[in-house]
């Protein structure tokens, strides 16, 4: 008999997110993917500024909360500190693409062997909405009230694709969980950012295309739709790097 | 009676300045002296003028910035212009005389002219007009005794470059007799 | 005792935390402090666990020490002003997770980009803490190379013993000058790190390193704990040097560069008959007040010798709570003040009489 069961790397702490916020689900997919892994008691994860800021509640190993957009500065001392750990960060759009994008890029070039889970909702969710670094173009925020006009505020960062540039980066994957079947797959994307860190394999970042229903206004399932028809196109899912599949591929 | 002695170093960048000024530090040190070296720091190392303070003493140093020299090493125009005036009434300053065309103006201080550069380039080690100098220095300062120098030399000489240490004693050798 | 070697400051600095177990060093250049990282890029990848990083920039390199310190390990970064104001942010995290770890500012001229000669006008940033919220670092102000090494040791015992951050605030003078330096550093004392992230092996609960706290009333709590803390540091970590202060009349007030100067003045001023004294600040936070008050008592009036446009004078003002005049005797942007500007000040404050 099967029994759907919280996993064990997930403390007993009540989430806090809205509902129809996909948070909970990429807390869970980590959480199993710890578990599976067998490494929640050498995991240290760094928790970011914004709505998961308080992460270091819900995941059961050590944990540690980072000055906005600084998680893989704080992962890379302690993975330097002790290499045995299994050491990742979670990270919002705003924290990673925006005010961290320097740490983000300098650690993929460092090739840091530290897994990054990034959640992109194209918005600022936990001060009420505002425009972000991947909010589209067009898209109404309390920031960019008649839209993003690109002409103005610029264009969204394709944070996968950018990544996929820098040298020192591994493996980089963009995924969604909007439906079950991309849910595993980005579970799997997940499973691999860690193992390859295990194997000493190097920057692993898994950008997951998320929602956030409250700051779009609009329902939760509304949401999922929002994120098929606008941000899927903008953000084409897939592998963008994997250097040891090229490696073997030759 | 207790001695002490501060002496600026002074010239172009290159020209091995704080080189000769950290050999002298050590030198004093080797004898059981208190000593201090100071440098001019930032863009003006690369090719502009650079200096040192060093000031060797048997008591405790207390301010290690030299405002009013006893001894002043001037090798190249600049350092002089500038700091000529600074001397201690009935110091001394020492002039790389090959490269400095002017005689001093002052007649309250001892001066030295030696012709430091020509002498290193017969010496064919054209880069160690600074150790000739460091040798007159050495001479006319008397909180340092000149002896023991393979050792002081050691200090500063990097490990690499130990075939080095020979050149510069024949160096300060030539300055000391010159 | 351990045979002297001739030492440039900062690889004083760099050389002493090696000494004191650090094994992990962050930085980005920044003139005149960037002998700490070039000596430690040499020295760290040949000592076992040694890491040496230079980071991307100030702000990265003060979040990695945040993440190596709260590993428990001993972690220092250095840099000068303008590249502190940077890594204030972080700072004020690792305050706020009670978290040790060694910051080194050897200090440049200001503000804004200023200069790159030394300068002292960083006093009320490292002693009132730079970032955001209410918290302290316990300042340590070498004046000669042999501190720049003994204090450096003492720092990093002294961040393990309180769990909080300790800054070396030294400047460019003390950076590159070269004295003699005993390496005879003594005990790296030890700590038990219960809180530190080491993973919970899934023996333990976890432990989260944190500074977030949005109840007010427990944010509160911290704070009233915390300095609870620092009351007792207070009490018992400060420290001083009184120089000739037995009979002095008029006192001088200066730390690191400006206090050997000082000494100079102070000197000259006793040949000329006027009783002249120093005290010399060690730790600048906390600030030495119990001997500026005993001094209050006894001399005619202070002077404060400050690289800065006068930061320190405002804390001889409270220790001495006004009791007798203090006046400033200072240089700004990258100047040192002279002996003789020193001598002329006391000069002037002997000529003040039992105002």
């Amino acid at each position: 008999m099967v029994v759907f069961d919280k996993p064990h790397a997930l403390t007993d702490a009540p989430l806090h997110y809205c509902p129809g916020c996909t948070h909970g689900i990429i807390h869970r997919l980590v959480a199993e993917v710890m578990d599976e892994l067998g490494i929640e008691g050498k995991s240290i994860g760094v928790a970011p500024v914004g709505c998961s800021v308080m992460a270091y509640n819900y995941f059961g190993c050590d944990m540690i909360q980072a000055a906005h957009g600084r998680a893989p500065a704080v992962a890379t001392g302690i993975k330097r500190a002790d290499p045995s750990k299994v050491v990742f960060t979670y990270q919002g759009d705003g924290d990673l693409a925006a005010i961290g994008t320097a740490e983000t890029v300098h650690s993929a070039a460092r090739r840091e062997n530290i897994t990054v889970i990034f959640v992109n909702n194209a918005i600022y969710g936990m001060t009420g909405g505002q425009m972000a670094p991947t909010t589209l173009p067009g898209q109404v925020t309390q920031t960019s009230p008649y839209g993003r006009d690109v002409s103005v505020a610029g264009y969204p960062v394709k944070v996968a694709e950018l990544l996929s540039n820098v040298d020192g980066a591994a493996y980089i994957e963009r995924v969604a969980v909007n439906n079950v079947k991309n849910i595993n797959k980005a579970k799997k994307a997940i499973k691999k950012a860690f193992q390859n860190q295990i194997d000493g394999k190097g920057f692993s970042l898994v950008e997951v295309l998320s929602t956030c229903p409250t700051n779009w206004g609009v329902t939760p399932e509304k949401a999922l739709t929002w994120l098929e028809e606008n941000m899927m196109p903008y953000y084409p899912l897939g592998v963008y790097k994997d250097i040891y599949a090229e490696e073997e591929t030759k | 009676m207790s001695k002490s002695c501060s002496i600026l170093f002074a010239g172009f960048g290159g020209q091995g300045v704080l080189f000769a000024g950290k050999f002298l530090a050590y030198k004093g040190l080797d004898e059981g002296k208190q000593v201090s070296w100071l440098p001019s720091y930032g863009p003006e190392m690369r090719g502009g003028t650079a200096n040192c303070s060093v000031i060797i003493s048997d008591d405790p140093i207390g301010s290690p910035i030299i405002s009013e020299p006893d001894i002043l090493v001037a090798m190249n125009l600049p350092s002089l212009d500038k700091y000529e005036s600074t001397v201690k009434k009935g110091g001394k300053i020492i002039i790389d005389s090959s490269l400095i065309g002017r005689k001093v103006e002052r007649d309250d201080v001892e001066v030295f002219y030696v012709p430091a550069t020509e002498l290193a380039n017969k010496n064919n080690t054209p880069k160690l007009a600074n150790m000739i100098i460091a040798g007159k220095l050495m001479k006319e300062c008397d909180v340092i005794a000149y002896d023991h120098m393979r050792e002081a030399l050691a200090h500063v000489v990097s490990a690499r470059h130990q075939d080095m240490l020979e050149v510069n004693l024949g160096a300060i050798e030539i300055g000391y007799n010159a | 005792m351990a045979e002297k070697v001739l030492m440039k400051g900062n690889e004083a600095i760099a050389e002493a935390a090696i000494m004191a177990g650090c094994r992990h060093y962050f930085g980005y250049p920044i003139t005149p402090q960037t002998e700490v990282a070039a000596y430690m890029a040499k020295r760290m990848p040949k000592i076992e666990g040694g890491v040496f990083l230079q980071a991307e920039s100030e702000i990265a390199a003060i979040n990695m020490v945040y993440g190596v310190a709260a590993t428990g390990k001993r972690v220092m970064t250095s840099s000068s002003s303008p590249g502190i104001s940077l890594k204030s942010e972080g700072i004020s995290y690792i305050a706020g997770c009670d978290l040790p770890a060694l910051i080194v500012n050897v200090q440049r001229g200001g503000p804004g980009l200023g200069g790159i000669q030394p300068s002292q006008s960083d006093y009320f940033q490292a002693t009132r803490g730079s970032g955001h919220g209410d918290y302290h670092l316990i300042v340590l102000a070498p004046a000669s190379v042999q501190e720049m090494a003994s204090l450096t040791f003492k720092a990093f015992n002294l961040a393990d013993k309180y769990r909080m951050p300790t800054m070396i605030l030294a400047d460019g003078t003390m950076g590159q000058m070269m004295e003699p330096v005993s390496l005879d550093m003594g005990e790296v004392e030890t700590y038990e790190k219960p809180w530190a992230l080491t993973g919970t092996n899934m023996e333990r609960e976890h432990n989260i390193v944190n500074s977030l706290s949005l109840v007010p009333e427990e944010l509160e709590k911290f704070n009233f704990e915390r300095f609870e803390k620092y009351k007792a540091i207070e009490e018992n970590e400060a420290l001083c040097e009184e120089f000739m202060m037995e009979d002095a009349e008029i006192c001088i007030a200066a730390f690191g560069i400006a206090s050997r100067v000082s000494k100079n003045a102070v000197i000259e001023a006793r040949k000329q008959g006027i009783k002249a004294g120093l005290i010399r600040p060690i730790t600048l936070w906390p600030f030495p007040k119990k001997a500026f008050a005993k001094a209050a008592d006894k001399v005619k009036s202070f002077i404060s010798v400050e690289m800065s446009m006068g930061q320190m004078i405002e804390d001889v003002k409270l220790a001495t709570e006004c009791k007798k005049p203090v006046t400033l005797c200072n240089r700004a942007g990258g100047m040192i003040p002279s002996p003789e500007q020193v001598l002329e000040a006391i000069i002037e404050a002997n000529k003040g009489g039992d105002k």
